[in-house]
């Protein structure tokens, strides 16, 4: 993975010392919290509902051992334990104290991590696919763009006062593994007919109160013209995105306003300004950064594919996991190991400091001392010997994190809700423990197959309710929490919005409604059909009429 | 109000003229768009040199042509939010190579300075009481860029591949 050099670390020491003195100012109250919350959140920094949450960048998702051992110090010595593991590939802590957030990322440095611009109206941790670099199907490793990004990206003197947040994803495969369409760019490494590579580039993605799917906006960008178009792209946005309505300052409603055509036509003006001037990426520059996603030194014994089917003979639990939780690797003889962090009951995305060395451990036995973090709330291990599934397995079964529920029911994607969150009109941890225990039977999940339920405590979607084959939105009514369903979500290249199903459900019904969606499901599908397959077939009615039976019939 | 330029602090040579207040005959003054519009020829002829004030929903077009006769070009922000001056900034320079002052006003917070610095901007109207030390360590706060900008400061990637060559 990359390492930073004198000068990234000069950078990141510096904006330590830069963000200790604006705490400095604030604590002698030299200034308001008004004037310092806009220097926090440039640092990750937020107010929560009963305390700071300190939000940690992860780029791309890529994590050392030597990081994640400091994560786990950090949550032991500063938090309470534990840390949540983000649907943008971060990390947050939800328990610092505004005193010791200097000291945290002064610690960061040490390990060549940092905040910067993990909130505020900037530019945001890019995300990328958890499998780069080892997947079968990639035109290309992403993460060299990535970094090369991330490093462009970081204060930013043009953009880092924007009239939004804004999000990036980029992925090497064209099996998204990183719900790229949603996002404001999303960045899509391409090979032309010439058999050169370079990037097919959508903007105007998103999720929140309007849901929209990115448009091409180029066909086929060079590699060497990826920051001058991005700066393109962020020019027109910063000037003309508005900033008179927050629910309208996305980029997204900027591309719906002017249209595709429009915007396309004043990013490319733009563009063509400044494409051959300093942004020009050097191949040199590209070729340093990708020195360091080298392919590691894998053994080249092959497989004993006869020894790994004697345990999964022998242990069925092994052989769900090797089935569900195990992905192929480029390279004979290894796999790739996803971590659930979707224990049965439990939520999502939560590790404690414990867990976190013990991963780190775990990495550094098996995987090269490399940890990935995906959007999807797991972690991944992606270099591990088809020889040592067997007793990581064991190892990651111990600390829980070896339940075979990847992209299963259990596998859910939750945002923190009301229970931390100021923003949230409702909980949905709980809601997500109530249906993990509904279906905790692993076998009945194995049988449901490939099913994403995501779950949002408030309308601005960080739980990703838009794209989940089952999507639950937390609302308020009256006083009590109601959960709005939504079906037929995907956040794939196929991407699609879910539809919302009809009118909300009590806290207490909900769960009963996931099951009713489930059933039904059950009943209509055809063979080898996924739940988004069936969907897609039949469409709402079905749904709708076990759902809301007495609605259906009276209208009937 | 006080005036940084190239981080001292100096007496403003340069008087805002409100849209409804007469422009006096003589001394560098600075107006509203509309103004620069209507009266053009006239503010040219003065003695003394005249600049223009730019809202932050203006684009650099509205003065692309006018550039030569422009002492100053005063970029507004109506909120310290509104970063829509930073990219105006550097395409006066940057695009239209404008060499002349670009002047920061309105709401702006010491920690932005170096970014405006970045950006193009040589001059801001400050808040009474802030120091030549508060720019100092604003603007010197960091010392590595990644990004090349109007200020042309040799960024990461240059270092990188300059100390190879």
């Amino acid at each position: 993975m990359y390492r930073y050099d004198p000068l990234d670390q000069r950078l990141v020491d510096e904006r330590v010392e830069q963000f200790r003195d604006q705490v400095a100012r604030r604590l002698r109250g030299e200034i308001t919290e008004d004037e310092f919350k806009p220097l926090r959140l440039m640092n990750g920094l937020y107010i929560q509902l009963h305390a700071y949450m300190l939000r940690i960048s992860i780029p791309y998702g890529m994590l050392s051992s030597t990081q994640l051992r400091k994560l786990a110090h950090i949550a032991r010595k500063y938090d309470r334990g534990y840390g949540h593991f983000t649907t943008r590939q971060c990390i947050q802590f939800n328990w610092p104290k505004l005193e010791d957030t200097p000291d945290i990322l002064a610690e960061l440095a040490e390990v060549e991590m940092h905040a910067i611009q993990t909130s505020g109206n900037s530019f945001r941790n890019i995300t990328a696919d958890q499998y780069a670099g080892v997947s079968a199907d990639e035109i290309e490793d992403s993460r060299p763009y990535a970094e090369i990004i991330r490093q462009w990206g970081a204060l930013h003197p043009e953009f880092s006062y924007l009239p939004r947040k804004f999000k990036i994803a980029l992925t090497g495969s064209p099996n998204d593994r990183t719900a790229a369409k949603f996002h404001d760019i999303a960045i899509i490494l391409k090979k032309n007919d010439l058999g050169e590579h370079g990037f097919e580039i959508m903007i105007g993605g998103g999720q929140g109160r309007t849901p929209m799917i990115a448009q091409t906006v180029r066909e086929f960008l060079p590699r060497h013209d990826l920051l001058s178009y991005l700066e393109a792209i962020l020019r027109i946005y910063n000037l003309l995105g508005r900033r008179d309505n927050i629910f309208k300052a996305k980029l997204k409603i900027l591309v719906h306003k002017l249209g595709i055509d429009e915007i396309q036509k004043l990013i490319e003006d733009e563009w063509n300004q400044i494409k051959d001037g300093p942004l020009k990426l050097p191949e040199a520059e590209i070729d340093r950064v990708a020195a360091h996603f080298q392919p590691l030194p894998y053994e080249t014994a092959e497989a004993d594919a006869k020894e790994l089917e004697v345990h999964k003979f022998e242990s069925p639990a092994f052989a769900r996991w090797a089935r569900v939780n195990v992905a192929a690797h480029k390279k004979p003889g290894y796999a790739i190991v996803n971590l659930s962090l979707k224990p049965t009951g439990g939520v999502p995305g939560d590790a404690t400091a414990e867990q976190m060395d013990a991963v780190a451990e775990l990495a550094d036995e098996y995987s090269f001392g490399e940890i990935r973090v995906t959007h999807e709330q797991n972690l991944v291990f992606a270099h591990v010997k088809q020889s040592d599934l067997f007793p990581l397995w064991r190892a990651l079964d111990e600390i829980g994190f070896a339940t075979p529920n990847l992209s299963l029911i259990g596998d859910m994607i939750c945002c923190p809700g009301l229970d931390y969150c100021g923003l949230a009109n409702a909980r949905s941890i709980p809601v997500a423990e109530r249906i993990g225990k509904r279906f905790a039977d692993l076998d009945r999940q194995l049988d449901i197959g490939e099913l994403r339920l995501k779950i949002s405590g408030c309308i601005n979607a960080c739980g990703h309710h838009h794209v989940g084959h089952i999507g639950i939105l937390g609302v308020e009514r009256s006083g009590e929490e109601y959960y709005q369903i939504t079906l037929g979500g995907n956040p794939a290249m196929d991407a699609s919005i879910g539809d919302i199903v009809g009118p909300a459900f009590s806290s207490d019904d909900v769960v009963d409604a996931v099951e009713t969606v489930v059933t039904t499901y059950v009943e209509l599908r055809e063979k080898g059909e996924r739940f988004l397959d069936t969907y897609r077939r039949v469409g709402q009615d079905p749904f709708k009429q076990k759902l809301y039976p007495e609605k259906t019939n009276a209208a009937a | 109000m006080p005036l940084l330029k190239n981080g001292k602090l100096i007496d403003d040579p340069w008087t805002h003229v409100a849209d409804e207040v007469a422009v006096p005959t003589s001394g560098p003054v600075i107006v509203g768009l509309k103004r620069w519009r209507e009266e053009r020829d006239a503010l040219i002829k003065r003695k003394d040199p005249v600049g223009v004030r730019l809202q932050s929903d203006y684009a650099t077009s509205d003065v692309a042509d006018d550039l030569d006769c422009l002492g100053v070009i005063a970029l507004a922000f109506p909120v310290f939010r509104d970063g829509r001056g930073f990219t105006l900034a550097r395409r006066l320079r940057e695009r239209y190579g404008y060499k002349g002052e670009i002047r920061a006003i309105g709401n702006v917070l010491r920690d932005q300075y170096l970014f405006m610095q970045r950006c193009g901007f040589d001059a801001l109207e400050v808040k009474e009481g802030e120091t030549e030390k508060d720019w100092q360590k604003a603007t010197g706060a960091i010392s590595v860029f990644y990004q090349p900008a109007a200020d042309g400061k040799e960024t990461v990637s240059q270092l990188r591949h300059r100390k190879v060559s």
